[in-house]
């Protein structure tokens, strides 16, 4: 028999219902493997007695003859910007070190409820403002693939959900919880040969998730493959009245209508993505994409995005200015980080707590965010970020008059190591450059694993749908995998 | 607009003081305007505090429909625009009261626009009749907690309870031009508040209070430079404010300064304003449309029931008490003022009507001046608001049919109802108890008059001589022989009749 840790979601959910283990062998094995891959520091914090837990109410119901749910016997990583209760959550702050809410994040308790249990909090760049983990607090998180070189670099797992990919790339756990706000799981997921999707802007609840920018930020799972993300997304999403911003349409079962017969279906290829300085190698797997979509059956068009190049700037305008509110509320009075040196008055707390419990990048944002709300700036800035906001995505609306989905690189290139473009945020920027037009059109896009390149690392292909139209971008996605065949996974050094 | 006539007297001449007051109103509801905590008042401190209050990681905001059904009935009732689409900016700046550090209000997009309401007629106060002030918007915010400084000697405290209450922040136009039109607008939002229903207008505890813009001018130049009090929370503060708003601003221009635009305070114990902050020194509030919050469109349905939803206002039902109840202007405004006095008038009115058989049309002025002349007095006097009165609509029209049907004279009627509101017992059973019916029948009274006219041969010589005053003093002498219980009519009849 396969290794239990080598099984992704479907297989270990029915492997459980069948009875071919039981959910608690699943939670020890995954125990295990988080235990001695302390070296990728991938969670902040492990919660052992936590899937176990939960895989012991599963074995418990099956025993009983109860119905189990989809997410059953699942052990999973919970990345560390979801609340969970009475366990430290910190958003990879300092600010939040030591914070244990006393409520449980929608999104979560779904997932719990479907039957899956908690392996440990993930780590993240800090509040999710990054591309490869290094703006953590709880110092950055390795990526368990190395190039075969020979060399033994320390790559980036991606960012902001980086903790995420790796551990599932790892075999930590079979799947992990993600967001993504400019790409923060399609990203990370790209970097490491592993399938993530960010749904529709609605689909899943905000309530209960730090926050970095309210109009982008969603949820969406992270696997091995995309049946597993399909069923996963399925236990995550649905309305929730405590957010208004919620979708409250039915969930799908995407999984059970799975289907890579693209035939009767239209591909767009927005000739804006071929940018200068986008990797050779991408590009041919851009290619190899192309192929593989119209040997499932799909037509393959060429679409025109032109507002393309104003998706990065309008990003770093639009989420810094609600980043710099959002994070407002971290002042040391009621949670958190306080520091309160000797004599100091309420503004003196205020700029010693935030000064000490944010990071270099998160004060860079809310620097930014400040900045373009400011009076005399605000016009210029924000307001005409939104204008080009809805540009882009009415450049999308008039595609879609074209096609169906669109396939596009997820990253501009492979992962990098770590330290590369840590002193030039620009650069950094730049890994969104694909990512972000789907995030500021709340578009559901995921990204797959779709071929190793020269140096031995993992790339990934994007597809972007229409809203709520995650199965036809999972039906894509789908399509892709069959044809990619993605086996490689990251030898084990650690 | 009839132009008041108030000046501020300087120096160099008459001055004209403009003013424009920011009312914020809190929401009656029994739940915040994001979350669902609890908004009484007078709750231990952060004992009505969620966790959106408390604004914890993630939490999120959700608009509470019957806040915005409030708002949108108080736009209905002064007459104002209300946009079926609007949206909530946040307002950002730090402080220890404002967990989000921002409070989420509505800038670009109110909820309701421009409307008016006339304020009443005061000859004395130099408010003319017609006196209307446009009120530009309507928006709906948090409420920010508060501190407490007095808890700790070196520490404040914060008490979240306020914390996202739902207040309406109601903004008048630059159209008031003396203290007493000012203290005129505040009675009469309070009192379309209070009809409407949408806020308790209770000052003393904050549920209503104003920010007040001054600035001074020659009657006919352009506005001057303002200032704003803030927080000022009672009519008399409000006026005081302005008298000494626009005095010390009269002064200062004269003596060559100038007014600079700037936060200030009123101080209640010295009827003062000081400097709170200067405009250089204002916050740069970074408002932007809350992206947790989608746009806030209202549907037709909601509009309409919104509409149906709303009491006849003051003014409607001051017009009807005129022209249908034929009550006097004066007696009018008096009942409609206070939406509870009305409640009680037009109660009292439906019970005197039923009581003595006739068309309410036909008891309202009976009613109306009984109550004005002599319940609000003894009710005062015996140390009750009309809200906490012993003696129910019921028990007062019973008195009044007693006086109607003549069984007691008015003034019997005035010792009656002392008795009722000192012992809560009936009108008929205190009449009876104490004896205290009327004498109607003319056989006893002509008993008493002649008896009265023998008494006092030389005044009926006077009188018959000429000296007709004495007439009054004949009907005394005879209610005062029969205990004041004589039909007064009766008694009149008699004495006219043996008078010759």
């Amino acid at each position: 028999m396969t290794e239990i840790t080598e099984l992704g979601v479907a297989a270990i959910r029915d492997g459980v219902v069948s009875g071919a283990f039981s959910a608690r062998e699943v939670a020890e094995a995954f125990n295990a493997n988080v235990a001695a891959a302390s070296q990728l520091n991938a969670f902040i914090v492990t919660t052992p007695e936590k899937a176990l837990e939960a895989a012991d109410k599963v074995d418990a119901d099956r025993a009983a003859g109860k119905p189990l749910g989809k997410m059953a016997g699942v052990p999973i990583g919970m990345k560390d910007l979801f609340a969970s209760k009475g366990v430290q959550t910190t958003a990879a702050s300092h600010i939040l070190e030591g914070f244990k809410p006393e409520y449980e994040s929608t999104v979560s308790q779904k997932l719990w409820d479907a039957g899956a249990g908690m392996l440990g909090k993930l780590n993240l760049d800090q509040f999710a403002m990054g591309s490869s983990n290094e703006t953590s607090y709880f110092g950055n998180v390795i990526s368990p693939w190395r190039r075969n070189d020979g060399g033994n670099a320390a790559l980036a797992p991606g960012g902001s959900s980086g903790g995420s990919s790796a551990a599932v790339a790892a075999r930590l756990c079979p799947a992990a919880t993600g967001t993504d706000t400019g790409g923060s799981i399609r990203q990370p997921a790209a970097f490491t040969g592993i399938s993530g999707i960010k749904p529709t802007y609605g689909r899943c609840s905000r309530w209960g998730i730090v926050a970095f920018a309210s109009s982008l930020d969603q949820a969406g799972p992270m696997a091995r493959d995309v049946t597993d993300c399909a069923i996963m997304l399925e236990s995550m999403a649905g309305f929730d009245p405590k957010d208004s911003t919620s979708l409250d349409m039915p969930v799908p079962e995407w999984s059970k209508a799975l289907d890579a017969n693209l035939k009767g279906k239209k591909v767009g290829i927005p000739r804006e993505y071929r940018m200068d300085g986008t990797d050779e190698e991408i590009l041919k797997s851009w290619d190899d994409g192309i192929a593989w979509l119209k040997d499932a059956g799909a037509e393959v068009v060429d679409v025109s995005l032109p507002h393309t190049k104003y998706a990065l700037p309008t990003y770093y305008i639009v989420a810094p200015a609600e980043a710099s509110s959002n994070l407002a509320r971290y002042d040391g009075v009621r949670y958190g980080l306080r520091e309160l040196p000797d004599g100091a008055n309420l503004q003196d707390m205020y700029a010693a707590t935030r000064a000490a419990g944010f990071g270099d990048e998160v004060k860079r944002r809310i620097l930014i965010g400040t900045y373009v709300l400011s009076a005399g700036f605000y016009d210029a800035y924000y307001t005409q970020a939104q204008k080009v906001r809805t540009l882009i995505a009415r450049d999308f609306e008039k595609a879609w008059a074209q096609c169906d989905v669109i396939l596009a690189p997820t990253t501009p290139t492979a992962a990098f190591p770590l330290g590369d473009k840590v002193d030039d945020p620009l650069a950094m920027y730049l890994n969104d450059v694909f990512s972000v037009p789907a995030s500021l059109a709340g578009l559901p896009a995921m990204s797959v694993p779709a071929a190793i390149n020269a140096d031995g690392l993992p790339l990934g292909l994007q597809i972007i749908g229409k809203a709520f139209d995650e199965q036809g971008v999972l039906n894509a996605g789908l399509a892709i995998e069959q044809r990619a065949r993605f086996s490689a996974k990251p030898e084990k050094w650690w | 607009m009839t132009e008041s006539t108030y000046r501020i007297r300087g120096a160099t001449g008459d001055w004209e003081v403009v003013i424009g007051l920011e009312v914020h109103a809190q929401v009656t509801s029994k739940a915040k305007l994001f979350s669902g905590a609890a908004t009484a008042f007078g709750a231990e401190p952060n004992a009505q505090v969620s966790l959106v209050d408390a604004a914890m990681p993630g939490m999120l905001p959700v608009p509470n429909r019957e806040c915005i059904r409030q708002a949108v009935r108080t736009g209905m009732a002064i007459d104002a625009q209300i946009n079926k689409w609007s949206r909530f900016d946040r307002k950002n700046y730090f402080y220890a009261d404002l967990p989000q550090g921002y409070q989420i209000s509505q800038l670009y997009h109110p909820l309701v626009g421009e409307g008016s309401l006339v304020v009443e007629a005061d000859e004395k106060a130099g408010i003319p009749a017609d006196k209307r002030i446009g009120i530009e918007r309507i928006h709906v915010e948090q409420d920010a907690g508060k501190l407490m400084h007095d808890q700790h000697p070196t520490m404040s405290y914060v008490d979240l309870n306020r914390s996202g209450v739902a207040l309406m922040e109601i903004v008048s136009r630059p159209d008031m031009r003396s203290p007493a039109e000012a203290g005129a607008y505040v009675r009469k939002l309070r009192s379309i508040l209070r009809y409407v229903g949408s806020c308790d207008g209770n000052m003393e505890e904050g549920s209503m209070r104003a920010d007040v813009n001054v600035s001074v001018r020659k009657p006919g130049d352009e506005f001057g430079t303002r200032t704003e009090t803030k927080n000022v929370n009672s009519v008399r503060f409000v006026m005081q404010t302005i008298e000494h708003e626009a005095r010390r601003q009269v002064d200062l221009i004269e003596d060559g300064g100038k007014v600079v635009q700037e936060t200030r305070l009123f101080d209640p114990s010295t009827g003062t304003t000081r400097s709170m902050r200067s405009k250089e020194d204002a916050h740069d509030y970074r408002y932007f449309p809350d992206p947790d919050l989608l746009p806030l469109e209202l549907d037709d349905a909601f509009l309409d029931e919104c509409r149906e939803s709303l009491p006849e206002l003051p003014d409607a039902k001051r017009r009807r008490y005129v022209e249908d109840l034929g009550l006097s202007a004066y007696n009018a405004q008096v009942l409609t003022a206070e939406v509870e006095t009305a409640r009680w008038f037009e109660a009292l009115l439906l019970e005197t009507a039923t009581a003595q058989g006739k068309q309410p049309a036909d008891v309202a002025k009976q009613a109306a001046n009984w109550l004005i002349s002599e319940f609000f007095g003894a009710l005062n006097k015996a140390g009750h608001e009309l809200e906490d009165s012993p003696v129910g609509h019921a028990q007062a029209a019973e008195l009044l049919a007693l006086i109607g049907k003549g069984t007691i004279s008015g003034s019997i009627a005035k010792q009656v109802l002392e008795k009722m509101l000192e012992t809560g017992d009936g009108a008929a059973a205190i009449v009876e108890r104490e004896g205290l019916k009327q004498e109607s029948d003319s056989g006893a009274i002509e008993a008493a008059v002649d008896k009265i006219l023998a008494d006092n041969a030389d005044k009926v010589e006077q009188y018959k001589a000429g000296k007709e005053a004495l007439f009054g003093f004949f009907v005394g002498q005879t209610m005062k022989a029969m205990q004041g219980k004589g039909n007064p009519q009766v008694v009149n009849e008699v004495l006219k009749a043996k008078l010759g």
